[in-house]
């Protein structure tokens, strides 16, 4: 009897610290919320998404190129990631686990998953601006992708290696040779959780500020051209925030609220996903 | 050598990581007729399959000694490729594997689609699913999901979709072990069938079922094959105490 009340006793209290816990952990992010919507809201309007920021003093104008921008930044970075990191984790995932060539490119990966974010746009300095004597958006881009490759290959690796042998022995069996059930047969079966890989990876990087510093710039203007500085929501946020100037400060806090929502919405897109490929494994 | 033998196996050793499984397999595989491959589990009844179409030399660790001639050339010289030897010899796993993204006309397509083989397509599939005996189940939804499809089905589809690409033998290991006895049945009808035009290799645990499909059986015991002999003969008089032992049930 004594026992078991002890026993009923403790567990009330593991439980009430574990909610306590999740209730001290929600506070800092509710508040973030919090602060970001009530101070960005004022700012919210249509002329956020569609017109260039107004002059430093003048009327506040929007971050409709940034919002752009981080578009056309992230397009190329995808463009350049996507592959590599879903070839990189196919080839991972189809080598034996002693491949010297495979646990160097997983190494790598390790490593490279590590790397302050600001150490990815060093690279994409001295390998693209640097050469090019030019920021540009694709400069940016190849940083991001930097960024992007790590958690992608080591993901795709993990979700080809959960389909079942079987699958890949049956195409092998018919004479396909093994390149080729890879990518027809294994690959396709492990879409759904790729593409929720993808979305979660292009979710993380289009919030990257530091390594888009001294590589896309900035730019006031609209532009679209790869080969061009280029304006995006978080560098313009940064350089709104430190402003000394009210409008821009007000700018920045609506372009915080922009940022929060795409990125909010790009994870959401990735639950829908995650979520159909729960359905469709029980159908 | 003999016209109608389609594999000859000669000394046939298959390793795990250094670990013979199997010893010193000697057979002979003739041509339009049904081997049944029996013996207790981990005899090497799966090695021995997975020798015949080079799938066991994939696995990491694996490797085989002796010979094994496909119409009288050794398939691991050096001139033969063994994914095209695996087009000429094809096989069904023990539980159905139809590719989940595609469906149930490109399942039986993906043989030769992947592998760019002409054909007329629809053609090909028709007939594929005819001969394993499912076409009028499957023909009203082809652009259907094989997931839809009951175990036996998928079973069948597998078959179909290893005969599309027309191979001379087909290896099928325990084809029916996940199906139920209706189901069961209709693939030993349909092995009874392909007879006519394959040669077929089948591993089974069941003995009734290797005795009413089989021309031949081969018993294995712990790596060895110890009798081969055909299916009559083995089952009624056997000429390994080991064999009397197993197929009558009085094994340890
Ligand atoms: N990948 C592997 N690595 C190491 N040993 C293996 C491997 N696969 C099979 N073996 C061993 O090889 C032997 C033969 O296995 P095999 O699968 O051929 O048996 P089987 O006769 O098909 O058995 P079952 O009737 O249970 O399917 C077994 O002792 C098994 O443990
Ligand atoms: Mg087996």
């Amino acid at each position: 009897m004594k026992a078991a009340l002890s026993r009923r006793v403790r567990s009330a209290a593991a439980f009430l610290l574990t909610a306590l816990c999740v209730v001290i952990a929600l506070v800092p992010l509710l508040s973030l919320a919090w602060l970001v919507v009530s101070r960005g809201w004022a700012g919210f309007s249509w002329a956020l998404l569609t017109e260039v920021p107004g002059p430093p003093g003048g009327a506040p104008g929007g971050v409709g190129n940034a919002l752009a921008g981080t578009g056309v930044v992230v397009f190329w970075a995808a463009l350049l990631g996507l592959p590599l990191g879903i070839g990189a984790g196919v080839f991972l995932a189809e080598s034996d686990h002693d491949d010297r060539l495979a646990s160097a490119v997983r190494f790598t990966a390790d490593v490279l998953a590590g790397v302050p974010s600001i150490v990815a746009g060093i690279v994409a300095y001295g390998l693209i601006v640097a050469p090019m004597k030019r920021f540009s958006a694709l400069a940016g881009a190849v940083a991001l992708a930097v960024l992007m490759l790590p958690a992608l290959a080591r993901t795709t690796e993990e979700l080809v290696r959960r389909v079942p042998g079987a699958l890949r022995e049956g195409g092998l069996a018919l004479g396909i040779p093994q390149w080729k059930t890879s990518l027809r047969i294994v690959l396709p079966a492990a879409a759904a959780g790729i593409a929720t890989a993808v979305l979660l990876s292009i979710a993380r990087i289009a919030g990257e500020t530091g390594p888009l510093l001294f590589t896309s710039l900035n730019n006031a203007h609209w532009s679209l051209a790869p080969d061009q500085p280029i304006g995006t929501l978080t560098v313009q946020l940064y350089n709104d925030a430190i402003s000394p100037y009210p409008a821009m400060q007000q700018r920045a806090w609506a372009t915080a609220l922009l940022l929060l929502v795409v990125v909010g919405l790009l994870n959401m897109a990735a639950r829908v996903v995650a979520g159909r490929r729960a359905e469709g494994a029980h159908g | 050598m003999d016209e109608t033998v389609r594999m000859a196996v000669r000394g046939l050793s298959a390793f795990h990581r250094g670990t013979a499984v199997l010893h010193n397999v000697t057979l002979d595989v003739r041509d339009r007729s049904v081997l049944a491959v029996i013996g207790p589990s981990g005899c090497g009844k799966s090695t021995f399959l997975r020798c015949l179409n080079r799938m066991h030399e994939l696995a990491p660790g694996a490797s085989v000694t002796g010979e094994i001639l496909l119409d009288g050339r050794d398939i691991h010289g050096p001139g033969v490729d063994p994914v095209a030897l695996r087009r000429r010899v094809g096989m069904v796993f023990q539980r159905p594997n139809p590719f989940p993204t595609m469906s149930i006309f490109e399942n039986v397509a993906a043989g030769l689609r992947l592998n760019r083989m002409a054909g007329d397509l629809d053609a090909v599939v028709e007939r594929a699913l005819r001969a394993a005996a499912l076409w009028d189940e499957v023909k009203d939804r082809l652009r259907g999901s094989p997931g839809s499809l009951s175990g036996g089905q998928q079973q069948r589809l597998c078959i179909a979709r290893a005969l599309a690409v027309e191979p001379e033998v087909l290896l099928m290991d325990e084809p029916a072990s996940a199906l139920d006895p209706i189901a069961s049945a209709r693939v030993e009808d349909l092995v009874h069938e392909l007879k006519a035009r394959y040669t077929v290799v089948i591993v089974t645990h069941n003995m009734q079922q290797a005795a009413r499909v089989s021309d031949s059986t081969a018993f294995f015991y712990l790596g060895r094959l110890v009798e081969h002999s055909p299916t009559a003969e083995l089952f009624t008089n056997p000429r390994e105490e080991r064999t009397e032992e197993y197929v009558t049930g009085r094994f340890g």
